[in-house]
């Protein structure tokens, strides 16, 4: 180690030699494009690497150890919302997720609930777009859009609500993590139910309380909910479901009593 | 998530629309469970009342008899009072039922999710279902019997059932069950609807966790030492089980054996 011309302690790369943790990193295999393919779990052994994220971990055993291994990844920043997965059978991004917060064996399984495509990837997409064509999450406006006037400007307090749920990447992570959608597959979940609280926000959306109760207010939407928080815990976006959720259920409930 | 397919029932019935049904359902379910955990903790008051002596549970029982506001002992009040909490009960039972697990799959399913995600309101959940399921039975026993037995309450007729009679295991797992069920109940009432949470929720969940174990262990003591001191009483007197308290000549407590309700 040296001291930098900017004073800073600078890390000489043949003096660190320091060597990492050795993970073992369990991963349920399954390629449902072949024909009998049963799914096994396989086991894979390497070296930690100083900041290591899942998403690195996995892209080195598909380089060095296994290149048919199947996952997906775009962003690798958390924005994407491509790399959630079971975590030690927590929902969780793989590239939001450090190594070194694991035990040294870290099992990984795709994310339930969702159409598997093999390995560690499945088709989120697929099940995000069924959501919002039930939920119509798209702004809902009767009059024509004259493209060549000014936008209506918005508050910006308004906007700054309307952003923190805007925040949702559609990860599925809220969807893996919660009770009632494993024993109930029609149930909305939590991003839908989190996207019907965004547009009820949204002032150019025209759709009123009695409108948004014919697409949640029954036990496949905010009255199925059972409140146990699994979403709310898991999001890795941290966005405010567990008041969006209560607040959507008061809403819907003063309809139903109107 | 597949979009909902329209069934030939939902046309046919024009009910496709959403009506206020499962709203109210909801909250019937919510209200129902809010009113029997807040009865339960005033229950467990009222019978603890032994701990304070026979002649303070004698009171307690004669008090619910209407000796003190009619000046004689009527307990058929007791029973209006049970058929009360029967049917609240009942109706939170068939509204909470529908959130049971309905086909092993689901219960196969959820049980598994709870293993992997290791999450305390998630298996706190179970909890519910396991000691819901188990007062279908435990509940209903106890409420049919103090409904056709309003006047065996009492220091000595409630020891004597609990001992000579046998139900100390039952009143032990109903004493578990209630108050597990109830503060956990309470404490998702509070999440479910927004309730308590001040204006950081995520601070108010866990305020609202800890407090749901205080309020848990408190009940669980009370009601220890409690179902204990009706089975000490119920040994000690064993030998004359059948014999019905009488209360010191010492004022006011003497009078009550002239009345109907006299059997307690």
């Amino acid at each position: 180690m040296w001291e930098s011309a900017f004073g800073r302690r600078v890390l000489n790369e043949s003096q660190n030699t320091n060597k990492g943790r050795q993970l073992t990193i369990n991963i349920l295999r399954c390629n449902p494009q072949q024909q009998n393919n049963q799914p096994y779990m396989q086991r894979f052994e390497l070296e930690e690497a100083a900041g290591m994220t899942l998403f690195l971990a996995l892209n080195e055993i598909r380089d060095t150890l296994d290149p048919s291994l199947q996952f997906d990844f775009v962003c690798r920043a958390g924005i994407c919302g491509s790399c959630g997965m079971l975590i030690n059978g927590r929902p969780g991004l793989a590239c939001r997720t450090l190594t070194r917060d694991l035990p040294p064996t870290i099992n990984l399984a795709p994310l339930p609930g969702f159409e598997l495509i093999g390995d560690l990837s499945v088709n989120t997409g697929k099940w995000m777009r069924g959501m919002s064509e039930r939920l119509e999450t798209w702004i809902h406006d009767q009059q024509s859009t004259d493209l060549c006037a000014l936008e209506a400007p918005m508050e910006p307090e308004k906007a700054e609500q309307l952003y923190e749920l805007e925040r949702c990447i559609e990860c599925g992570c809220c969807i893996a993590g919660c009770g009632t959608m494993h024993m109930r597959e029609d149930f909305v979940g939590a991003v839908g139910l989190n996207q019907i609280a965004r547009f009820r926000l949204d002032p150019r959306d025209n759709r009123d309380d009695d409108d948004y109760y014919q697409l949640v207010g029954d036990d496949d939407g905010i009255f199925g909910c059972m409140s146990l928080l699994g979403c709310h815990d898991v999001c890795p976006k941290s966005l405010p479901l567990q008041t969006q959720i209560a607040f959507l259920r008061r809403q819907m409930l003063k309809v139903a009593l109107k | 998530m597949k979009r909902k397919a329209l069934k030939v029932d939902e046309v046919s019935d024009s009910c496709s629309a959403n009506n206020g049904i499962p709203a109210i359902m909801d909250l019937t379910q919510s209200l129902s469970g809010l009113l029997l955990a807040l009865f339960m903790w005033a229950h467990m008051f009222f019978v603890s009342s032994i701990l304070l002596g026979k002649d303070a549970m004698y009171t307690v029982t004669k008090t619910f008899e209407g000796y003190y506001l009619l000046g004689r002992s009527y307990p058929w009040i007791v029973s209006i009072a049970v058929a009360g909490v029967l049917l609240l009960f009942m109706l939170h039972a068939f509204l909470a039922m529908r959130k049971f697990p309905s086909s092993y799959r689901q219960y196969k399913v959820f049980l598994s999710h709870k293993a992997g995600l290791k999450h305390q309101d998630t298996s706190l959940w179970f909890v519910q279902v396991y000691t819901g399921f188990a007062l279908f039975f435990l509940g209903s026993a106890h409420l049919f019997f103090m409904l056709t037995n309003p006047a065996e309450i009492g220091p000595y007729a409630s020891s004597d059932r609990i001992w000579t009679g046998n139900m100390w295991p039952v009143y032990l797992l109903l004493l578990l069950a209630v108050e597990l069920h109830g503060s956990i109940g309470l404490y998702r009432l509070a999440i479910k609807w927004g309730w308590l949470q001040g204006k950081d929720a995520n601070q108010g969940r866990r305020r609202l966790g800890v407090l749901k174990w205080g309020i848990t262990v408190f009940f669980l003591v009370l009601g220890l030492l409690t179902l204990a001191a009706y089975v000490k009483i119920g040994i000690e007197h064993q030998d004359r089980a059948g014999e019905r308290y009488h209360p010191q000549p010492s004022g006011h407590l003497s009078d009550p054996m002239k009345s109907p309700g006299r059997t307690t």
